[in-house]
């Protein structure tokens, strides 16, 4: 276990690098208002946060994760373009199973993070490359993904509106999603709704119930997704390696799916400037489902660096794109309906780096 | 000594007794029906310790007592990491009950877990909060959903008479221990049948850091198990 101290120390010496690339230091509360915020959390973070009661607060939280708050402290009146850079401890439940690792996760531990609040379309580069630089003596394995592809494969699929929707929902939750997409790629068989004697209760309405009624009896009049489709779902997914060849299948795999030929432009051109900033895209893998593995606030970039000789480690460092959460957010700011900023951020763990060095 | 932990209560009392008679070992109450102690004959160096079901758990992780009779779904409920603590020894052939996912009867077309999880992203949808589900099991429940990808819920804390917050508006879905399951029933609730979160039965476990002394060893033989 390495020191608080020692931790802090390198905390410093990562928030100097933030400040040095022009970041303002924020410090948002430890103690944060739990309804609102925790409904923007994936139910990972939902589950693992510790809640507790104010008297005059009502329900309040232990600091899960920085990035909310200070998307708030941001729409509550930040200029753009806007840097932000924060170090503090978040809390996190660890519930390990039935049986206890020999080394359970922190409850308790240090981030380092950096948020940028920018229309500048190069500011994924931007964040990737600060990162790199910061991380580069400590020989870590990067790996990148892209929640734009997914989500755009998905909505280019042709299906329904409704049915499109209902895989994007489940896109990070990985075995619903097949099981959804089997579905939609076999005719659907009819079901009987049969009507039983039960009084109505609880507060789900007979009228949500008939409308999820109808929509299933239309839903079984839907076209089946050709199975061609599923294929190339499954190919996408699976693109994995060294970010240049990565980038050739994708782009062999665009002509067929024309949805996702404007992303993969878009991911070119990003490692193109990741490249321009003397990191060489070959030493990072891209993996096309890595942000399926990550906060369901990510829509689009996604980035880890792993310590390849800890495989039993969190990433060392992780951010991404979070566009959705600052609509989200935007409207309950009062700054118009639906204020939105592109934004994209990451964090690194300073007691891993410590413990690294 | 090893200290033996057993409900103290009503039927599970009563059929942990006539199990262990059926292994040789008679357990039996000291002095009044009163009194939370009793003595074991038929084996040596083993005490009687006479424990609500629901603290015998804790009781065997902290080491007070080294063997213990509890449902095994409240060892997997309040041991974070169970397996860690205890070792499961011996199912007993009682005290069965099954946490279940229930939702009102009158949910149509409500039939699957799969179902269950559309449900909650349209509720989720419709009344701007995640779908409440009512229960005192939140690791088991947790788990449980989480493994089978189920979303746009939360959990709310019923640490009894569960059975009612659907009616009352408190909840629209429960997750509790049924055996018949007729209060469900009677509350106009339907269990899912792909949602058996887990079979409990009364069980006999052992501390895990005294599992493989020769004292504990011993009784277990003595008791064939």
């Amino acid at each position: 276990m390495i020191p608080r101290t020692a931790q802090h120390a390198h905390g410093r010496r990562i928030l100097d690098a933030f400040l040095a690339a022009g970041a303002v230091e924020v410090a948002p509360d430890i103690l944060l208002p739990a309804e609102t915020l925790l409904d923007l959390y994936g139910e990972d973070i939902r589950a693992r946060a510790y809640v507790t009661t104010d008297p005059v607060r009502g329900e309040v939280m232990l600091r899960p994760d920085f990035t909310v708050p200070v998307v708030q402290m941001h729409m509550a009146g930040g200029a753009e373009p806007a840097r932000y850079c924060y170090l503090g401890e978040v809390f996190r439940k660890q519930d390990q199973g039935d049986t206890r690792p020999d080394h359970p996760r922190d409850n308790e531990y240090l981030q380092a993070g950096f948020e940028l609040f920018s229309r500048d379309p190069d500011a994924d580069a931007e964040l990737f490359a600060l990162f790199h630089g910061i991380l580069a003596p400590l020989n870590l394995d990067a790996t990148m993904g892209d929640m734009d592809l997914l989500l755009d494969a998905v909505a280019g699929l042709p299906l329904s509106d409704a049915r499109r929707a209902a895989l994007a929902h489940h896109i990070w939750r990985p075995a619903r999603f097949e099981r959804m997409l089997d579905r939609f790629s076999h005719p659907a068989a009819p079901r009987q709704f049969a009507v039983n004697g039960a009084p109505w209760t609880g507060q789900r309405s007979r009228d949500e119930m008939h409308a999820r009624i109808a929509r299933l009896q239309a839903d079984a009049h839907e076209p089946v997704l050709p199975t061609i489709w599923r294929e190339r779902l499954h190919r996408l997914f699976s693109i994995a390696g060294p970010a240049p060849g990565a980038l050739d299948e994708l782009s062999v795999l665009a002509e067929h799916m024309p949805a996702i030929a404007e992303a993969v432009d878009r991911l070119a051109a990003r490692i193109a400037a990741i490249a321009a900033r003397g990191i060489d895209p070959a030493r990072v893998r891209f993996d096309a489902s890595h942000g399926r593995r990550t906060m369901e606030y990510y829509d689009g970039m996604t980035f880890s660096f792993i310590s390849a000789a800890n495989p039993d480690w969190p990433p060392v460092a992780s951010g991404g794109r979070y566009d959705a959460l600052t609509a989200v957010l935007g409207q309950g700011a009062g700054g118009g309906q639906g204020r939105a900023i592109p934004a994209v951020g990451g964090i690194i763990r300073p007691g891993l780096v410590a413990a690294l060095c | 000594m090893l200290k033996l932990g057993v409900p103290s209560k009503g039927r599970l009392m009563d059929q942990t007794f006539a199990w262990f008679a059926a292994h040789g070992v008679t357990l039996a109450r000291s002095g009044s029906d009163r009194e939370y102690a009793g003595t074991v004959a038929g084996a040596e160096g083993v005490q009687l310790v006479l424990l609500s079901a629901a603290e015998i758990p804790r009781e065997l992780a902290a080491g007070r007592i080294q063997l213990g009779v509890t449902g095994s779904d409240l060892v997997r409920e309040k041991l974070a990491g169970w397996r860690s603590d205890v070792v499961e020894i011996a199912p007993m052939g009682f005290g069965h009950a099954d946490l279940v996912l229930a939702v009102p009867a009158c949910w149509r077309d409500c039939e699957t877990l799969d179902d269950f999880a559309v449900i909650a992203r349209d509720f989720r949808a419709a009344h701007g909060m995640r779908l409440r589900i009512a229960t005192k099991y939140h690791r088991l429940v947790r788990a449980f959903l989480s493994a089978h990808e189920v979303a746009d819920y939360q959990l709310v804390d019923s640490q009894g008479a569960t059975e009612g917050t659907v009616a009352n508006l408190t909840a629209e879905a429960i997750a509790d221990i049924t055996s018949s399951g007729e209060t469900l029933r009677a509350n106009h609730l339907k269990i899912l049948p792909d949602a058996l979160i887990h079979a409990s039965q009364a069980t006999l476990f052992a501390a895990r850091a005294v599992a493989d002394q020769p004292d504990l060893r011993g009784f277990l033989t003595r008791l064939g198990v």
